[in-house]
């Protein structure tokens, strides 16, 4: 390449129809950032997205797009992948999409480890449909559908990815570009799946969900960043830590113990990074952000669709004529 | 059909062949039957010289000999696949007792590897069933049964999968151990239990085995022939296409009957780069194969019935992003569940209707096992050239019969051209349409021609998203008159004249052979009636309407409620006629010799 690229060589003519103060004007601005950074031209990159406000995010990249149907984004990914392992292809999701009408989707692609760059945008609401509880509300939640407050227990995502068997499983927010970035970079570089739940205000219909950990005075409390090696540990002065207890559960105590436990992401086995992500039973309690698990797997899809391209590019001319004809054929004159 | 049942001398096959048929002959069905017994009376176990054999041959009507080929050999043990195969029809059945091929039984007949696992039953319809164990398992829980009795029983499983495959009555078979073992309760209950395991076992597994097979006729075109199932014609159909056109083939398809036996075929053919994916749904099936289209493959997902309902939102997100897809529905008897295991021709209707909103897609069907080939071939000609997803009916009847094929010339298939997009200096315009009023297929990966496509309503031309009124009145005209445009390169449809013929018979899918051999035997009687057959049903060919009204009388014969009638009388106002079947049994050629005969 002889010039640099720049977010505006990913930004496509389109205008942005989010609702002003919507969370994913920040999430499209951080990866548009980050995209020329990645060294992949636009035109090798593939945003495929499904239904709800997440999936106009196609819509915007000025790379190859395709904006399917509600929940399916996975699949078609999957498709992709298998067809082509010279792309960079990214899912655009919501936790409707991803965890309720797509759930079975997103689960097999994780398992697969398909190469696929997941961002899953959390707002615990349908905002599309204009308010209904989505598979994240917390219980009790007052909603369209659920006016006597919601029935159900939520989804953890990031304890369902990790069962499903990801091999990158982050979360970030969408009110801070720069550990966004950061985690969306490592996702970038991730071989396999990578699934990234990014905490996102809906100004309209769940506002404020997440400002416990996005907000200047609270998030300093209530964010547990997770760094590789690192004890994990937080509070304005670390004054909190995570250690384990006599029955082997993570629990918070003071930052001050030796026994904080170490965090690390690229441990095979993945207890840690479950563990972690049952920590916080709400946003609005500390929670965990960042890398919770990072470990290598085999490539699913992709590698052995590059073996099966390269059988065909090795095809003896004969060799349809000799598939036709099998090994028992008589001659008619 | 002849079915031959072969095993050691004493493992009871005389027995098990001779209750097939009375089961048969309870059936309605005409019968003979060919023992053949070993030689010596007690050679040793497992070898060839004690293979003991029982044929039986029946079908629908006029049989006059037990057969020469059996269709169908049921091997006890590998002497018994030894000493019988040699006999089987071209592409016959095998169901063998993989139990009884150990290494020993192996060596005792002169195997030096176990034909059920190297590939020479290629050329077979190998069902491999371990018989001895399971016979075992059903037997072994019973009182009063004795090892032996439980040893002696798996000739009833055998039989019990027989009749089942070959839609045999259970009873009869039931009654007669009564009467046999009337004061023997452990005999009796093994081998009913057996009988009813083997029978169990062909339901829950869903074997198939339709037997309808063609044999080699002599007044046929010169060329190379060879045996094809419908399965094995639509696998090469599909591989033929995705390399004349130089793209992979990716297949997406999730497990059901009858349609799974596609993808095992497709699996098999690595070494010319197909790519097959066992999806975790229909959906997701159906999704990969439209997300490797959009990477500039051959994306094909193949089903039955009940996958169809779940493929039809991504069908219709094809038919909007206007891409390659070809959707194959293997039909069996619906609705929901339906008969798994048994043909029918019901889903045109919702091949052509079964989408919310305008969204019309072309409709191919297959005739014959072996024009599967060409079938599958042009819905992946028609998906490439105009960007379109394509429906492909075949049913189960047509992908388990077999007939001789004419291997046609690898060089002299018609071309397939992706034509994929290249930039131009002008700007890229996705939905700018070609003379066929295709759009361009522009692939990841090429500079200059990112765009976005989706679900939602396109403007014309550029492609961008448009909710205005008249441009999606535009854009529904557009994609229908896309697809209606197809007719203009299809061949007309072809009558099969007769001279003074009035009455026209037309069909569509697997009813080709029947109408063809019941037209004879009315043309044989001095009597004249006129055939043609559809292949394409969506659009219909362009002197569709003319043809129709060429004819005193228009029957068409169906295994549904006449869904093709509904459609020609919807389209062109003419009184056609219905001939309808519904039992899962594909349609024969002497009920529409009676049909024809009736209206002449």
């Amino acid at each position: 390449m002889t010039t640099e690229l720049t977010a505006k060589d990913f930004t496509s003519d389109q205008e942005t129809r989010w609702c002003p103060g919507c969370g994913d004007y920040a999430v499209l601005a951080a990866v548009q950032k980050l995209m020329p950074e990645l060294g992949v031209e636009p035109h090798r990159v593939v945003f495929v997205s499904g239904i709800g406000c997440s999936g106009r995010f196609a819509y915007y990249m000025d790379t190859y797009g395709m904006h399917g149907i509600h929940g399916r984004a996975p699949a078609l990914a999957t498709g992709l992948a298998a067809a082509r392992d010279d792309l960079s292809i990214w899912v655009v999701t919501g936790d409707g999409d991803a965890l309720s009408i797509g759930g079975n989707h997103l689960i097999h692609a994780l398992r697969r480890n398909v190469p696929l760059k997941i961002l899953m945008f959390n707002n615990q609401v349908y905002g599309l449909t204009k308010g209904q509880a989505s598979p994240t509300s917390e219980r009790g939640m007052v909603t369209k559908s659920t006016p006597f407050g919601a029935q159900d227990a939520p989804f953890n995502p990031l304890a369902l990815a990790i069962g499903a068997g990801a091999t990158f499983a982050a979360r970030t927010v969408d009110r801070d570009r720069h550990h966004m970035t950061d985690v969306l970079r490592a996702a970038a570089h991730h071989e396999g799946s990578a699934f990234v739940e990014i905490y996102q205000n809906c100004p309209v219909f769940n506002d404020g969900a997440f400002f416990a950990l996005t907000e200047k005075d609270r998030a300093v409390f209530n964010r547990i960043p997770l760094a590789h090696g690192e004890p994990i540990r937080f509070g304005p002065d670390g004054e909190h830590g995570v250690a384990r207890n006599e029955r082997g559960e993570l629990e918070i105590v003071g930052g001050e113990r030796d026994d904080l436990v170490v965090h690390d992401a690229h441990r095979d086995d993945p207890t840690l990074a479950f563990a972690l992500a049952g920590l916080a039973q709400s946003p609005n309690e500390p929670t965990p952000i960042g890398v919770f698990r990072s470990v290598k797997r085999p490539v699913g899809v992709a590698e052995a669709g590059a073996k099966l391209a390269a059988a065909r590019a090795n095809l003896q001319p004969g060799a349809l004529a000799e598939l036709l004809h099998g090994s028992d054929t008589w001659t008619v004159a | 059909m002849i079915v031959r049942f072969a095993g050691d001398s004493g493992d009871g096959m005389q027995l098990a062949g001779s209750r097939f048929t009375e089961a048969t002959a309870e059936h309605g069905n005409d019968f003979a039957t060919l023992p053949s017994f070993p030689a010596e009376i007690r050679a040793p176990a497992g070898t060839l010289a004690g293979v003991s054999a029982f044929q039986i041959h029946f079908a629908a009507q006029d049989i006059l000999t037990p057969g020469d080929e059996p269709d169908v050999l049921v091997a006890m043990n590998p002497a018994a696949l030894r000493s019988e195969l040699p006999a089987l029809a071209r592409s016959g059945t095998v169901i063998a007792n993989e139990d009884a091929f150990s290494k020993r039984n192996l060596q005792k007949a002169g195997y030096e590897s176990n034909p059920l696992e190297d590939s020479s039953l290629d050329n077979y319809h190998l069902i491999r069933i371990p018989m001895t164990s399971l016979t075992a398992s059903a037997v072994e829980a019973l009182e009063g049964v004795s090892t032996r009795d439980a040893g002696r029983a798996k000739n009833l499983f055998a039989l019990g999968v027989v009749t089942w495959l070959y839609d045999r009555p259970t009873q009869p078979t039931e009654d007669w151990l009564r009467r046999k073992f009337v004061n023997k309760p452990g005999p009796l209950e093994a081998n009913l239990a057996a009988f009813r395991a083997g029978w169990n076992f062909g339901e829950t597994s869903e074997l198939i085995d339709v037997q309808y097979k063609v044999d080699p006729a002599t007044d046929v075109p010169a060329g190379t022939y060879r045996n094809v199932n419908g399965t094995t014609a639509t696998a090469l159909g599909l591989i033929a296409a995705s390399i004349r056109a130089d793209l992979p083939l990716v297949l997406a398809s999730y497990p059901i009957t009858p349609a799974s036996e596609l993808l095992h075929e497709l699996a098999r053919h690595q070494d010319m780069g197909v790519r097959t994916i066992q999806a975790e749904d229909e959906i997701a099936a159906a999704g990969m194969a439209l997300g490797a289209a959009f990477g500039g493959a051959l994306g094909v997902t193949a089903t039955s019935g009940p996958g169809m309902d779940l493929k039809t939102e991504t069908i219709g997100l094809a038919m909007m992003l206007e891409l390659p897809l070809v959707v194959i529905d293997v039909q069996r008897a619906g609705p929901s569940t339906g008969m798994p295991t048994k043909t029918e021709q019901s889903d045109l209707l919702m091949a052509i209707h079964g989408r919310h909103g305008e969204s019309p897609v072309p409709v191919v069907a297959a005739s014959t096992p072996g024009q599967c080939f060409e079938a599958a071939y042009e819905a992946a000609r028609i998906a490439i050239h105009y960007r379109t997803p394509v429906i492909l009916l075949s049913d189960l009847f047509l992908a388990n019969s077999s007939e001789p094929w004419r291997i046609p010339d690898a060089a002299e298939l018609p071309p397939i051209e992706p034509n994929f997009a290249e930039a131009t200096d002008e700007p890229f315009e996705p939905y700018a349409r070609d003379a066929r009023g295709a759009r361009p297929w522009a692939i990841p990966g090429t500079p200059g021609l990112a765009h976005r496509i989706g679900g939602l309503e396109k403007e014309d031309v550029s492609g961008d998203i448009s909710y205005d009124g008249d441009n999606h009145a535009l854009m529904t005209s557009l994609r229908a008159a896309k697809v209606a445009a197809i007719s203009a390169e299809l061949p007309l449809l072809e009558v099969d004249e007769d001279p003074g013929a009035e009455l026209l018979i037309l069909g569509w899918g697997s009813s080709r052979g029947a109408i063809r051999a019941a037209a004879r035997r009315v043309r044989a009687n001095a009597r004249s009636v006129a055939i043609a057959h559809l292949h394409h049903l969506q659009p219909l060919p362009a002197n569709m309407g003319e043809v129709l009204e060429r004819y005193e009388r228009v029957l068409v014969p169906e295994m549904n409620t006449g869904q093709l009638a509904q459609l020609l009388r919807a389209e062109f106002l003419v009184p056609v006629e219905s001939y309808c079947k519904l039992e899962g049994k594909p349609l024969f050629a002497a009920e529409l010799e009676r049909e024809i005969e009736a209206r002449l």
